[in-house]
């Protein structure tokens, strides 16, 4: 290129020739502002993100001075004494979200995989659609509900009937209130199994034809197809789909703070009231009346921060990397 | 051998008849929400509901007019400030963007899409409410803006991206510039799609709670201008919903009522609107 350049007679004008030109050009058509005004709009998202957690850090310091790495491990919460440890809003947070994925995440790939496999795709679109118009439900609604009818029926139906057979376990003995760590996991399952649902579905339906069909000339059943080959082979997705609902439940406020019982404790029953971290930034946060608290207060929404920022970070990336393999391998 | 094509015959039934008992449970839930907050709050839903302020604790009787009006005011706000922004990051990233930055926008604009909504709300306010030393109407429209920039970004994107590559190569062939193309041809093309994305990305935001609780805070009584604390519905719902008094839970039914009917009527009407759109376009 360059010694092929170099035959031409070097232009006269040389400041309107090549990019400089086609610049000019462009700036005089307005293209350029145009780009520009997008591109400052664009990057006001990132410094939006940016400056939000540079906010959630710079406003916890006093706790964060004062409490150390400590914080993350002491079981005291004592707004009297100024003394603040996140461990048990941590752990009423760890397990309700474990209690509701172990519940959701079965009903929701067993649910994707009835919509992505087997329904005929009208009714699978419809279908699909419903569930979508679940993930809309705002959550205070779905905590109005669990407050009236799941609550009442942990209390007078489930919760004895689990002591009764199950009691021998440590999870499922000591005093039945009906709200509690069993209350939140599973309001939160109902809520995040259209998550699981929709995104599951979708990675399914991208998984190669031909490999189903493969997969059933060799004389496998249809549950053997779907089990042994369209699962695994999306299963980088569903994983996905998983971490995003793990994040959602993590961060869930209204539902979980509605029925969690709002009592900071560490107990080895599921029936015992808890409290997670974001359900105590909901209640506490206008009753917080020292700089300290609301530090302390504002050093637990860092904390979910970060974990729901890692956990999403995770899914993005699990589902990008589906989603090519699945247009790779056409 | 045979007993063997029996058994995964057997399993092939019962674990596909087990997946459609799983997407039946799920689909069912909606049902039972809708029936449940009909059943319980349509008795409730009367002219006073619309019109009357909350009557003090121990009267029955009263509405929501102040939170109806408050939740209003919030979304045109969160609405002023979201969608500018999201729109025109929308912009970019269809129109004009590179690659590494781009992914750079989307990867945050995900992100930020999975940020907690209670995180949302300490974000404004220590934003707002610190400086101003007060919870306002402001705070919580800020909160809820913020909110709603990435589904702006995406459905934007997404919409312009549907509008075939011809329409941009008509309008540059005859000499418009690449704004000129974007502004005139290639928005228009898109418009209908874009409002509908941003109509849910409203219903979303509508009824989100946690954010509006010590950014909005609640009032009472009418929150007159844009500075001072206001009720709204989600945060009116909560309040009453863990109240011990029966008149405020059948309000709260109420107030749930009306809040799902308009995030599904607004879901719903997407869904045809996007749909004709579509037909339209293949036929």
């Amino acid at each position: 290129m360059a010694s092929s350049a170099s035959t031409f007679t070097p232009s006269p004008r040389p400041a309107l020739t090549g990019r400089a030109r086609v610049f000019l050009l462009r700036l005089r058509s307005g293209d350029e502002v145009a780009h520009l005004i997008t591109l400052i709009f664009a990057s006001a998202i990132l410094l939006i993100t940016v400056l939000l957690a540079f906010e959630l850090y710079r406003n916890s310091a006093l706790s964060r001075e004062k409490f150390g790495w400590h914080f993350l491990t002491t079981r005291t919460w004592d707004p009297v004494f100024e003394d603040f440890g996140a461990l048990p809003f941590i752990f009423g947070t760890v397990v309700t979200s474990a209690v509701g994925l172990l519940l959701a995440v079965p009903v929701g790939v067993g649910a994707a995989i009835f919509l992505a496999e087997l329904a005929p795709p009208r009714i699978s679109d419809a279908l699909a659609f419903v569930i979508e118009l679940l993930a809309a439900v705002p959550s205070v609604i779905y905590g109005l509900l669990a407050i009236f009818t799941l609550v009442p029926l942990l209390r007078t139906v489930v919760q004895p009937f689990l002591k009764e057979h199950l009691g021998f376990i440590p999870l499922f003995q000591g005093p039945n209130y009906g709200v509690g760590l069993l209350a939140a996991g599973l309001i939160l399952a109902i809520m995040i199994v259209p998550f699981i649902v929709s995104i599951s579905r979708e990675v399914l339906m991208a998984v190669p034809v031909e490999q189903r069909e493969a997969a059933l000339a060799l004389g496998a059943t249809r549950w053997e197809s779907t089990w042994k080959v369209v699962v695994p082979y999306a299963r980088a997705g569903i994983l996905g789909s998983v971490f995003l609902a793990m994040a959602r439940a993590l961060g869930e406020t209204m539902a979980v703070t509605m029925v969690i019982g709002n009592d900071p404790k560490i107990s080895s029953s599921l029936f015992a009231p808890g409290y997670s971290i974001a359900a105590v930034i909901a209640n506490e946060f206008t009753e917080a009346t020292s700089d300290l608290y609301i530090h302390a207060l504002i050093e637990l929404g860092l904390v979910l921060f970060i974990l729901t920022i890692i956990l999403n970070g995770l899914a993005r990336l699990l589902i990008l990397a589906t989603r090519r393999k699945g247009t790779a391998h056409p | 051998m045979n007993y063997r094509l029996v058994w995964r015959k057997s399993v092939n039934a019962v674990m596909l008849s087990l997946t459609g008992l799983c997407t039946l449970l799920t689909v069912s839930v909606l049902f039972f929400i809708l029936g449940y907050l009909i059943w319980n709050g349509a008795g409730a839903i009367n002219l006073d509901f619309f019109t009357k302020l909350p009557k003090p604790v121990g009267e029955t009787g009263g509405g929501m007019a102040n939170a109806i009006v408050g939740s209003a005011k919030l979304l045109l706000l969160a609405a002023l400030t979201g969608v500018p922004i999201g729109f025109m990051g929308g912009v970019y990233l269809a129109e004009f963007g590179g690659k590494t930055f781009s992914f750079l926008v989307r990867y945050t604009t995900d992100l930020l899409n999975g940020v907690p909504s209670i995180v949302m709300g300490i974000f404004a306010y220590t934003m707002v409410v610190l400086p101003m030393k007060h919870f306002s109407t402001l705070a919580g429209g800020l909160a809820l803006g913020v909110m709603m920039i990435p589904i702006a970004v995406r459905s934007t994107e997404e919409f312009l991206r549907t509008v075939p590559m011809t329409l941009r190569e008509g309008a540059l062939a005859l000499g418009a510039s690449k704004w000129k193309a974007i502004a005139t041809v290639v928005i228009p093309a898109a418009f209908r799609g874009i409002l509908t994305g941003i109509m849910l990305d409203l219903a979303r935001v509508a009824g989100e709670t946690a954010p509006l609780l010590f950014t909005a805070f609640n009032n009472r009584f009418w929150s007159p201008g844009w500075n001072q604390p206001t009720a709204s519905l989600p945060v009116m719902i909560f309040t009453y919903a863990i109240a011990p008094y029966d008149d405020w839970h059948r309000q709260a039914w109420a107030a749930g009522l009306v809040l799902l009917g308009l995030v599904l009527l607004a879901n719903i009407t997407a869904r045809v609107v996007l749909s004709r759109k579509l037909s339209s376009a293949a036929g």
